[in-house]
């Protein structure tokens, strides 16, 4: 027996997906630019900055099509089950690994580490942003919280390949509802590993420089385009 | 099927024959190349032909289709090129409502009131209204900082990319005295010979180039301007049987254009140094963006355009 109602979820959600990736390319003309590594197929954590609800969108929209279907982002619950369309992209056409930000959320015996290292051991790769939260600051980034370290302690082995999105934050500003058509570059760095006895802070600021390096010189040297509100 | 389509197509196989010379070309260099040893010039030379082929084709059809789709077909070219001209300008969050505007509202305009022939308004659209609206919408939201390099940098990106590129579709107004379906051949006269004028000027450069014009902007020599420059006015005669002009006028014509286009291509390298950018964009495999393949274009237009209006009337 076929079950339908599955299947046509999957299909939608295909389809969704398809319709995602032309609307960021064609709007924004996002483009991958794989400084440090090649686009091909090895288990990573893409890890990225994050100032626009449209970044993870957009790092999975400019992977090529063989990559997506093997990546999900790492997103949290509270946002993504709050109605049922965000639920549908974020379990369905994401497929993302939904974790409770808040502790009293979780259940009894959950554990958001043991979620993102058993999508891990599923074979997936997958995108976090390791500060945590969206960056409004003029900062280039928000300090990271351990739990790129952790994973990388976890599993030393799979490559940390620094994301660096560009020019998200002038397509379309906080509080904007048009979103203007500039080039959304997406910068892939060379990969690093939690080296054995490296200290958590240590490591961090090493994740938070490789990241860094990979803005263009402007975003580097001057603050980010965003006006005091 | 009427004359302007039997000359249109007849330039089509023209131009297709020299597309099929120049790939054949470049297929003889890479067998020639040692299969063990990757030639990065020869696999550019061949994807940046794949990629005139792809205009070629496309302006083409649109041609052939007539005024509104090649009117269009600018529009968007126009869209492209702003789009990646504003990625590289100064901006901030106050600005938003008037980048918005000049994307989703000036460059459509512009093209309909090329669509319409409404000449008067299009030649003040940009330069006036759009001047004098955008730096108040910007300065109604507040924020100060750089205001002046700012504006300044959308006018600019407006002028250029909309205004500017919007004068080949102003072809098509042209009060042509062989009957008005021939307008559509100015367009391609001029998109001919500043496109090929570009090409001799690259290779003659390649070949014999040896004294830099402006060696900090850019590669280009005193040799490959002269050659191209002898090459776009035997050209523009070649072509003169698609223009009002005499042989000796459509060579002038040519010569003018091709001489702005290059001129313009020196001011590009200048702003790309500038802003430390190698490419525009890298929506066109082998060539960069939309901007790097219209800059002569967007130069040689307007001159063209004026002066072909002044001749005619």
């Amino acid at each position: 027996m076929v079950d339908v109602t599955s299947l046509s979820r999957g299909l939608a959600a295909r389809i969704t997906g398809h319709a995602l990736t032309f609307v960021a390319r064609f709007i924004t003309a996002a483009r991958a630019d794989w400084k440090g590594i090649e686009p091909v197929a090895r288990q990573r954590i893409y890890y990225a900055n994050h100032v626009s609800n449209a970044d993870m969108p957009m790092i999975w929209s400019v992977l090529p099509a063989h990559l997506r279907r093997q990546t999900r982002p790492v997103a949290a619950a509270d946002y993504w089950l709050k109605t049922p369309l965000r639920a549908f992209a974020g379990r369905d056409v994401f497929r993302a690994v939904l974790i409770h930000r808040n502790p009293e959320d979780r259940a009894e015996d959950e554990d958001p580490l043991e979620t993102i290292l058993e999508a891990i051991d599923a074979g997936d790769s997958l995108i976090i942003f390791p500060e945590g939260g969206r960056n409004m600051s003029d900062a280039p980034l928000l300090p990271f919280k351990s739990g790129i370290y952790n994973i990388g302690h976890a599993r030393p082995d799979v490559d940390l390949v620094p994301t660096w999105i560009a020019n998200l934050n002038e397509i379309m500003p906080k509080g904007e509802i048009i979103p203007l058509p500039l080039i959304c570059t997406v910068t892939f760095g060379a990969p690093l590993h939690v080296a054995s006895g490296e200290a958590k802070d240590d490591f961090l600021d090493r994740a938070a420089d490789a990241l860094v390096a990979l803005a263009p010189e402007e975003a580097r040297a001057e603050a980010p385009q965003e006006a005091p509100q | 099927m009427t004359e302007t389509r039997l000359d249109i197509l007849t330039l089509f196989a023209g131009v297709v024959l020299l597309m099929i010379a120049l790939t054949l070309f470049g297929e003889y260099m890479r067998q020639r190349a040692p299969t063990s040893a990757p030639r990065p010039v020869v696999e550019t030379y061949l994807t940046r032909v794949n990629s005139w082929w792809g205009m070629v084709t496309l302006l083409a059809f649109a041609a052939l289709a007539g005024q509104f789709w090649i009117t269009l077909l600018f529009a968007f070219a126009s869209f492209a090129a702003l789009r990646e001209f504003l990625t590289y300008a100064s901006k901030r969050q106050a600005d938003h409502l008037s980048l918005a505007l000049a994307f989703f509202a000036f460059l459509p305009l512009q093209y309909l009131f090329v669509a319409l022939g409404w000449i008067q308004m299009f030649t003040v659209f940009i330069p006036v209204y759009a001047f004098l609206l955008l730096p108040i919408v910007s300065a109604l939201r507040g924020d100060p900082d750089k205001f002046l390099a700012r504006v300044a940098g959308t006018q600019w990106g407006l002028m250029i990319c909309v205004f500017c590129l919007s004068h080949v579709p102003a072809l098509l107004t042209l009060p042509m005295p062989t009957g008005s379906d021939r307008a559509i051949l100015m367009i391609v006269f001029l998109v001919m010979v500043v496109q090929l004028g570009d090409l001799i000027e690259y290779f003659a450069g390649r070949q014999l180039g040896e004294h830099k014009l402006a060696p900090s902007l850019s590669p280009k020599t005193a040799e490959g301007v002269v050659v191209a420059a002898i090459g776009v006015f035997v050209i523009g005669a070649l072509l003169a049987w698609i223009t009002p002009f005499s042989a000796l006028g459509a060579a002038i014509m040519a010569l003018m254009a091709w001489g702005a286009g290059w001129l313009g291509n020196l001011v590009f390298a200048a702003i790309k140094r500038d802003r430390g950018v190698k490419d525009w964009s890298h929506l066109i495999p082998g060539q960069g963006g939309f901007l790097e393949q219209l800059d002569s274009v967007i130069f040689a237009a307007p001159l063209f355009f004026h002066v072909s209006l002044l001749v005619l009337e």
